[in-house]
């Protein structure tokens, strides 16, 4: 899905070391790490309701970004509510990037029926547009977290399908596939050993990406009140709870926001420059 | 698909035709698919199918017995499907549990706000999307282009909801000059209930065409017909009108990206506003299991995404002179 649209930085002077905005995207990225990890052990009760300390302004006493209707801390709340944003997200991107890598070498190596049933299970998925085929299938069969999860792998699968097969095509009419056909290599071991590494800068770069958008993807559905059931510390259902109160505290609200808005940027950013470094060094030309 | 047409015992302009039969058909086969998933989406609902369709009705015997009859349930699957494959074809979705409505007239009566919605924020993409997209691509690596790019990651990577939110608290606490919650009453009213979310809307569907813009025209831009038509004299204006027409191509191609945004997008955007639309429509019925709603939506919007991919295609004919001599000569 993000193919198409080229990398940002197209037709920007090369410059050599890692620009500023990468930096800055990378330290984004760190804390978002360092919250997922510590979060759980910094506030192991961030979703403990306590009404006495119901909806206290930002800037109180013990409460530095105010509390919520419930009474949860939001600072706790939100440091919390990382792990849940974020882990789905990479874990959807790191299934569908390995089933876009079995199934697109399996149609791009073997062709024949194998390859048409691929494609065309392909091209019935793209035409879903893939939040409202996660809202309407995670919404009617319900499911919590993870088969939320397994059905965002199976949207997102067909990018890297054909990402994988059109590379996977490319590679296979080179002297060096025929040299170790002429070897009596197994199937497995061309298709994995010697055709994969060559694809694997388009398939970092394209898992990169999709981090990106299905993290959007994912707090979209949580916001929609689909995938992660209430009272979750999660940021999308975050801003569902608190948007009744976002003249009352807004910091319940803008601190998430900007958050989610932030590292889905940095991811992006990251994502195309890896994407140009990949490129630019060896790998595919 | 379109490369592997045989053309070559073929008389004049058939292959258009035979194209169109063959890419109608392909639509058609992806709706007949989707017909039969969403049939069995009811059947394959967790819970009791009979409970799920008495809603919040008591499950007396006699309104069992009822609910049975009155849904065939006692017929085969196939005969099942069939029944309500009529019924959809003819316009008759069913009841609404939740609104006690019949769907087509839940459905009528908020197209419309969601209809003008998708139509401000797609006037307004466009509107911004291809001059800054042009702009950035005739003057690339310079400020506009800059500012450009960093708008388009934003755009593209902030969910509409969270966009959504932070205009709400800007223009409902420091600008108030927008109305932000509900549709409004009348047409004028509801035209300025959604300048609000049509920005928010836009702005992801905007970096798509500001994206998708300024890569076909630094492509154009490097052709050798532009060198070519610069050295001739050509002034600038006319030349990158040319490119444009050339840079269109990809530009509409692109059209089903927006469009699956645009699906999404619009559920967020009229969540986080409270419009009266389609998409509250959806949220609500998928939250309340209003499977005949559900259904029904899903089949419309696979329709309308299915309809507009082929018109892009034929806007491809069109647009593409090249493409309709291969066809016609070949």
């Amino acid at each position: 899905m993000s193919a198409s649209l080229g990398a940002v930085g197209v037709g920007f002077r090369r410059r050599r070391g890692v620009p500023v905005t990468v930096v800055v995207c990378l330290v984004v990225l760190a804390a978002a790490f360092l919250a997922v990890v510590l979060g759980p052990v910094l506030y192991p009760e961030a979703t403990k309701q306590d009404i006495l300390s119901s909806l206290m302004p930002a800037g109180s006493p013990g409460h530095p970004l105010g509390t919520d209707e419930l009474g949860r801390d939001i600072l706790a709340l939100t440091v919390a509510g990382a792990a849940s944003a974020l882990v789905g997200p990479v874990c959807v991107a790191v299934g569908s990037m390995l089933l876009g890598i079995l199934l697109g070498t399996l149609a791009g190596y073997e062709r024949g029926p194998l390859d048409f049933v691929i494609s065309r299970w392909t091209d019935l998925l793209l035409a879903l547009p893939v939040l409202l085929a996660a809202i309407v299938v995670s919404g009617v069969f319900g499911g919590g977290y993870w088969t939320t999860v397994a059905l965002l792998v199976l949207l997102f699968s067909p990018s890297d399908i054909r990402i994988v097969r059109a590379g996977v095509l490319e590679q296979s009419a080179r002297p060096y596939i025929e040299a170790a056909q002429m070897l009596s290599l197994s199937r497995w071991r061309v298709m994995f050993r010697h055709i994969l590494p060559n694809v694997s800068s388009l398939v970092i770069t394209n898992a990169m990406l999709n981090v990106a958008f299905a993290l959007v993807a994912f707090s979209s559905l949580s916001f929609l009140g689909v995938g992660v059931p209430p009272g979750t510390a999660d940021w999308g259902r975050q801003l569902t709870d608190s948007r009744s109160i976002m003249f009352d505290n807004p910091a319940a609200v803008i601190v998430p926001a900007v958050l989610i808005i932030a590292v889905a940027c940095a991811v992006n950013l990251v994502g195309d420059w890896l994407g140009q470094r990949l490129t630019r060094s060896g790998g595919l030309a | 698909m379109t490369e592997t047409l045989p053309t070559a015992r073929a008389p004049r302009l058939r292959p258009i035709g035979r194209m169109l039969a063959v890419r109608v058909l392909g639509t058609l086969a992806i709706l007949f698919v989707l017909s039969i998933v969403v049939f069995s989406m009811l059947h394959l609902a967790p819970g009791d199918l009979v409970k799920t369709l008495l809603g919040t009705r008591p499950a007396s015997p006699e309104a069992v017995a009822a609910i049975r009859e009155q849904y065939h349930l006692d017929d085969p699957l196939p005969v099942q499907y069939l029944r309500w494959l009529g019924g959809v074809l003819t316009g008759d979705f069913g009841q609404s549990i939740r609104l006690q409505t019949s769907v087509a007239d839940a459905i009528g009566s908020r197209l419309g706000l969601t209809l003008a919605l998708c139509g401000l924020a797609f006037v307004a993409a466009i509107g911004t999307g291809i001059p800054l997209g042009v702009q950035s691509a005739v003057r690339a690596g310079g400020v506009l282009d800059r500012i450009g790019t960093a708008l388009g990651v934003i755009g593209l990577s902030a969910p509409t909801f969270a966009v959504g939110l932070l205009l709400l608290y800007v223009f409902a606490y420091y600008l108030p000059i927008f109305p932000v919650y509900g549709g409004g009453r009348g047409p004028l009213d509801t035209l300025y209930h959604l300048i609000l979310p049509a920005i928010t809307l836009a702005a992801g569907l905007g970096a798509i065409v500001l994206k998708l813009t300024r890569t076909a025209m630094l492509r154009e831009l490097d052709a050798d017909y532009v060198t070519s038509a610069r050295a001739r004299g050509i002034p600038e204006g006319r030349v990158r009108r040319l490119a444009l027409r050339n840079a269109a191509i990809p530009i509409v191609t692109g059209a089903s990206l927006l469009l699956t945004f645009l699906v999404g997008g619009t559920v967020l955007a009229e969540t986080t506003y409270a419009l009266p639309g389609l998409g509250t429509l959806l949220q609500d019925s998928v939250l309340f299991k209003d499977l005949a709603v559900v259904q029904a939506l899903t089949l419309l919007v696979s329709l309308v995404i299915a309809v507009i991919a082929l018109l892009a295609d034929l806007a491809y004919l069109l647009l593409d002179p090249r493409v309709r001599a291969k066809g016609g000569t070949a």
